[in-house]
């Protein structure tokens, strides 16, 4: 069993080992450099150097409409897509003060509790993985593409969903989806028992995981942790309870928190959150009420067909949608949601124009990065990758 | 301020606050009473509860917003800055703060100027603002005065201009940078070990 050795000055004058990894390295889960210094294989210090995927997500947002930011969402978080829609929307919908009906609200908690579970599947599944399990990872990508293979019936994609809008969503949920979706949760939940009973008696991915990469409570609140990584560190905080949106309020779910802040919590905190998001999605598709998949706004929704080419007040709404974008009244509005990874929030300022003054998205991950030394420091070399593996670094969204 | 007459300046100012219209919202309140003409404006649109101060003293609101058992804001949430050019003072620092123990939020904005960007970095009461304040360095050009370490984040050292600053064009070119010598690339922080400039010869270390 591994635990942390403190750093202690080398005994016999030998210079430390200087050692970079990335940022085209498979551990890297994408492009992050660390520089490393170490003591035989201890890490005597970190410094890790990110920002080989930034794209300009905000300046980009910042010169486009108000509705043409929503593609760009899907690519911040591209494992939990949805939700950053779902995020995006909710935030300029904040700004507008109008609010989507009842069913889509349902419809945006199925998806964004869909697209929970593959993002966890895919840390959870990439991080056994890399220590050595394998067929876990089959496991988990194969009961993920059962997921995945809904998002595709509902958006047309299944990564870059694009399917939340400023008022209501591209779609209403396709005829027979309920049907599928139990179908396939019930395949999902059996899939993951399949791969969690591999391995969460292996003793091998235990002592892999046990005791490395441990942040306490105190410190995990420190460095801005939020979601499963401060809720394994022992902290009930989930935003779907704490500031409830769409309808979380009505579902009945718990909150799995850990105790020591640990790789191995973090894992379990996970594969709990997995289940509770299949009792929640199996909460509001029962609950699902009938109705409109999009408000009726006239400031934020297009007409119905028959208004743009019928009348000349619905044609000029039309083209003043599409062309100057939505207006949202001046004002600045912060919309937390829980993504998949932690507080994902859209900070939107408009000057009441077409274009946003800013359209600022806080990444979880950021945090987790910067922390990254801390929980590494004292560690072997070989630590690094179930402590970056269990902190779910997506780069899309920590570089933005 | 002193705190010999907080509680009654506090209690006066409920009163205060009950008789106009719309009465300021709690943290607000309590920030006023605290620091007074530190807080130069407040709003709740939207139910996000705001207020703005000055720069001078950003530091003693912080470590109250920290500190205080009514406030008790553990998590820095986000920090960022807003380009409001052509506004004077044209930029706006926003902190968006989170209580885990009281359940509620508030954003801090702090205006500063073009002619001095410059602020005190909050990065010792919550060491999660280190990179946020590194990343609103290099986007907008904001100096964090204390920060041990603004190294460009997302960007790269040679990176010209600010690219979230209003007036930084969307399509504008960068110079090609020129590989840097490997030495000079390594900052470990506190852990710093020196790196030779040459390969110690062998058998410097009996």
């Amino acid at each position: 069993m591994s635990s942390i050795r403190r750093i202690k000055p080398l005994d016999f004058g030998a210079e430390p080992m200087v050692i970079e990894v990335g940022p085209s390295h498979p551990a890297m889960h994408g492009i992050t450099r660390f520089q490393m210094q170490l003591d035989g294989e201890v890490i005597l210090s970190m410094d890790p150097e990110i920002g080989y995927l930034h794209r300009g997500f905000e300046k980009e947002a910042e010169n486009s409409r108000w509705h043409q930011i929503m593609p760009y969402t899907d690519r911040l978080n591209y494992v939990s897509p949805l939700i950053n829609n779902v995020g995006y929307a909710l935030a300029v919908e904040k700004l507008f003060g109008v609010e989507a009906p009842t069913r889509a609200q349902y419809a945006r908690v199925i998806m964004c509790e869909i697209s929970r579970i593959t993002d966890h599947l895919t840390c959870n599944g990439a991080s056994a993985m890399e220590v050595g399990a394998l067929t876990v990872f089959l496991w988990f990508v194969k009961a993920r593409e059962y997921l995945w293979e809904l998002v595709e019936e509902v958006t047309g994609a299944r990564l870059t969903t694009n399917w939340a809008r400023i008022g209501g969503n591209a779609n209403d949920l396709p005829q027979g989806f309920l049907e599928m979706l139990e179908e396939r949760l019930a395949l999902t939940e059996q899939t993951v028992v399949e791969g969690e009973t591999l391995i969460l008696r292996n003793k091998i991915f235990l002592d892999r995981l046990k005791d490395v990469g441990i942040l306490s409570k105190e410190r995990s609140i420190e460095h801005g942790f939020t979601g499963p990584l401060l809720r394994a560190a022992g902290v009930p905080y989930d935003i779907r309870r704490e500031d409830p949106y769409l309808v979380y309020d009505e579902m009945d779910f718990e909150i799995p928190v850990g105790t020591t802040g640990d790789c191995l919590d973090r894992f379990l905190v996970r594969q709990e959150e997995i289940r509770q998001s299949i009792a929640i999605i199996r909460q509001a598709a029962a609950k699902m009420p009938p109705g409109d998949f999009h408000c009726r706004d006239r400031r934020v929704w297009v007409p119905e067909k028959r208004d743009t080419y019928g009348n000349i007040e619905g044609l000029i709404d039309h083209f003043k949608i599409i062309m100057d974008g939505p207006k949202p009244p001046p004002g600045e509005a912060y919309f937390p949601v829980e993504g998949g990874n932690g507080e994902v929030a859209f900070y939107v300022v408009s000057d009441g124009g077409g274009t946003p003054v800013k359209c600022r998205v806080r990444p979880p991950c950021l945090n987790y990065v910067a922390a990254m030394p801390e929980m590494c420091v004292g560690h072997y070399i070989a630590d690094i990758v179930p402590i970056f593996g269990s902190i779910n670094m997506i780069g899309g969204e920590l570089e933005r | 301020m002193s705190e010999e007459n907080k509680p009654a300046q506090e209690q006066a100012g409920e009163q205060q606050a009950a008789a106009p219209q719309k009465p300021e919202p709690p943290l607000t309140r309590l920030l006023r009473n605290n620091f007074g003409e530190v807080v130069l404006d407040h709003h709740d649109q939207h139910g996000d509860e705001t207020v703005v101060i000055t720069r001078e003293r950003m530091l003693d609101v912080f470590s109250f917003l920290r500190d205080d058992h009514r406030c008790s804001f553990s998590l820095m949430m986000d920090l960022t800055a807003v380009d409001l050019m052509p506004r004077q003072p044209r930029f706006e620092l926003v902190v968006h703060l989170k209580s885990i123990d009281l359940h509620h939020r508030l954003r801090v904005k702090v205006p500063v100027s073009e002619d001095s960007p410059e602020v005190d970095s909050i990065r010792d009461l919550w060491i999660a603002a280190d990179w946020y304040e590194r990343e609103c360095h290099e986007m907008y050009g904001i100096k964090f005065k204390g920060h041990p370490d603004l190294r460009p984040l997302l960007l790269y050292e040679g990176f010209q201009g600010h690219p979230l600053r209003k007036d930084y064009e969307k399509g504008r070119q960068q110079p090609l940078v020129p590989l840097r010598p490997v030495t000079e690339r390594y900052n470990y922080g506190e852990t710093f070990h020196p790196v030779p400039e040459q390969p110690a010869p062998g058998g410097e270390n009996k």
